[in-house]
This record gives C-alpha cells, structure tokens and sequence, in this order.
C-alpha cells in the first residue's frame, strides 16, 4: 500500500518533467547552448528551495512521514569518479538530449524511440558495473 | 487551468521538482532516478555474475514505482494537459536549429529528425540515440547518481562531490553540443 504513494509522487515528477519542458530534447539543446534561463531557472530554483528544506530539516529535526528521523546519507569521497563519470554522463546527455528522469516521461508522453536510449542506458549501467573494479574510483 | 495547460515557467517547474524532492525525504526516500537502470540490470538476472549488481532489488521497489509514475505522468500531462506541445525556444538556437536542418524546431516537444519513426531507419540517428544513452547509463553510475540525484538532492545537501560530478555533466554537455554534435548532425 506504501508502494501507491511513490506511485503518486511518480506521476507528479512526470507531469512536472514534461510541462516545465526539461523533458524536450530542444531545451536540454538550448541549455548548453546558453540562450535561454529557462533550464537554469528551474534547476536554480529547485536547488535553493532544496538547500533550505534541508537545512530546516536538519535544524529542527523534522521527522518523516513513520515518525523516524530524515536521514540524508553523505556521497562517498572521490574526486576521479565523479569527474569522469561526470562528464561520460555529460557527453551522453548533451548526445540523447535526455537524462535518466525524463527519459520514462517520454515512453508515456509517445515518444517510442527513446525506448533505444533507455535499453542502451540499461546496457551502458550493465558494462559499468562489470568494469567497475578496473576504473578509478 | 490555463495556466496547467500552457508550459509551465521555470518558476513553476523549479519548486514543483523541489516538492518532489520533499515528498521523497518525507516518506524516508532519497531521489535519484538513475539508480533504477541499475535495479532493471538486477532485475534482468545481471546480479549472478557481477557483484555489483547482486542485491535484494525489492528494496528499490518504491524507485521503480517512481519510475512507473513518471511514465504515466508523462501520458497524463501530454494527453490531457496541454493543448500546443510546440516549445519555444530562443530565436537564436531555432535558427542555429534550422541550418542543422531541424525543420521540426520550433513546432514540436522532440526533434522528429531524431525522435519519429522514420528517423530511426538511418544509422546515423540509431547512432545517436543508442551511444547516447549508453552514456547516460555508463556515466552516471560511474558518477554514483545523474541530476536528480547529484545537481538536486546532492548539492541541495551541500555535498562538494555532487558540484564535481554537476561540472562534469556540464563539461562533457559542453564538448558534446558545441565540438561532436555539429559533425554528427
């Protein structure tokens, strides 16, 4: 039953995706372009807004929805990884013009051919991680 | 209503993925939609051979509900809230756009020179979208999250590490659109 609410906050993460426009390959384009604010401005905002419910969380100690603490966990120390790995992701988001979210908004909203981006993305995780332990971390 | 049915402005787009992020933190979960290509790799039986992938992928069943969400949200907005999904974008990339003969720039959400049917039977365009999913996928796990999970919720908790992972989206976009791009389109 817990399950039907992450189906709900899903469904809005979808509608959001496709009428804020992230999820058009145009604006993803456009954004690296640097032409318009439209991408930074919801990035931006969603991060300000993001750093302030944090803090306020953390501060007051807000608790979740099962009355336990809203543990954030810390992402693991490195720099080479999240460089690398960082700009492998770029050169595929800038190429497909979609990043993993977007990428199932655009199976609902009909656009089929982006089943072949996500069936590669699959493969692409799949190669990661039989190689991981020869890359540097 | 209206304002459901036109685009939706930065300013809207911005904090709605903001509550998103809160309703996620609330109900005790992290967002990170990337982490779902991993669980579809443990799903498809890849945990057998590689470690990586060996784990109780039932644990991440509340992210693929997430997902699923996502797929209908996407059939919900695009079927009954908006009526002209054409995106508006600056006059200088429609142009831009256009000499790279993207006739469907400016009239439509996807390029149909790379998204349509039709499109899909040139290799140069099957080129695009397998490479650059297989990217995607490859980079951010490598990186440990894509950006919902390091440019929303990893620099939304100040973790150093999501800003060297959010530079290298933007270095290897950067070097895509404006180096590679041109000579593929």
């Amino acid at each position: 039953m817990r399950q039907i609410i992450f189906l709900f906050i899903g469904i809005l993460f979808g509608i959001t995706m496709y009428k804020s426009e992230a999820a058009s390959w145009f604006r993803i384009y456009e954004m690296f372009q640097f032409k318009s604010f439209h991408m930074y401005g919801i990035i931006g905002s969603a991060l300000i807004l993001g750093i302030l419910m944090i803090q306020l969380i953390k501060r007051f100690k807000i608790k979740s929805a099962y009355g336990e603490t809203i543990e954030i966990p810390d992402k693991a120390k490195s720099i080479s990884r999240y460089v690398y790995g960082g700009i492998i992701f770029g050169l595929g988001w800038g190429l497909a013009g979609a990043c993993p979210g977007p990428m199932f908004t655009l199976i609902g909203a009909g656009v089929f051919p982006i089943l072949v981006v996500i069936i590669f993305a699959v493969l692409g995780t799949w190669f990661y991680g039989k190689i991981a332990p020869k890359l540097p971390h | 209503m209206e304002l459901i049915l036109n685009p939706w402005p930065w300013y809207i787009g911005g904090p709605m993925i903001a509550l998103i992020l809160f309703l996620l933190l609330y109900f005790g979960k992290n967002f990170g939609m990337s982490s779902n290509l991993r669980t579809l790799c443990t799903i498809c039986g890849a945990g057998k051979s590689t470690e990586f992938f060996n784990f109780d992928w039932k644990k991440q069943q509340w992210n693929l509900m997430v997902s699923v969400g996502a797929i209908l949200g996407g059939a919900i907005a695009s079927q009954f809230l908006t009526i002209d999904s054409s995106v508006a974008i600056h006059p200088d990339t429609l142009s831009k756009l256009q000499e790279l003969n993207f006739e469907s720039a400016g009239m439509a959400y996807m390029p149909e020179e790379l998204f349509s049917i039709q499109a899909m039977t040139q290799p140069k365009v099957l080129f695009i979208l397998s490479f650059g999913g297989f990217l995607v996928g490859f980079g951010a796990r490598y990186a440990g999250g894509c950006t919902s999970g390091h440019a929303i919720s990893g620099l939304s908790n100040l973790q150093l590490v999501s800003l060297y992972a959010v530079i290298g989206f933007f270095i290897g976009g950067l070097v895509m659109n404006h180096i590679v791009l041109p000579y593929l389109l």
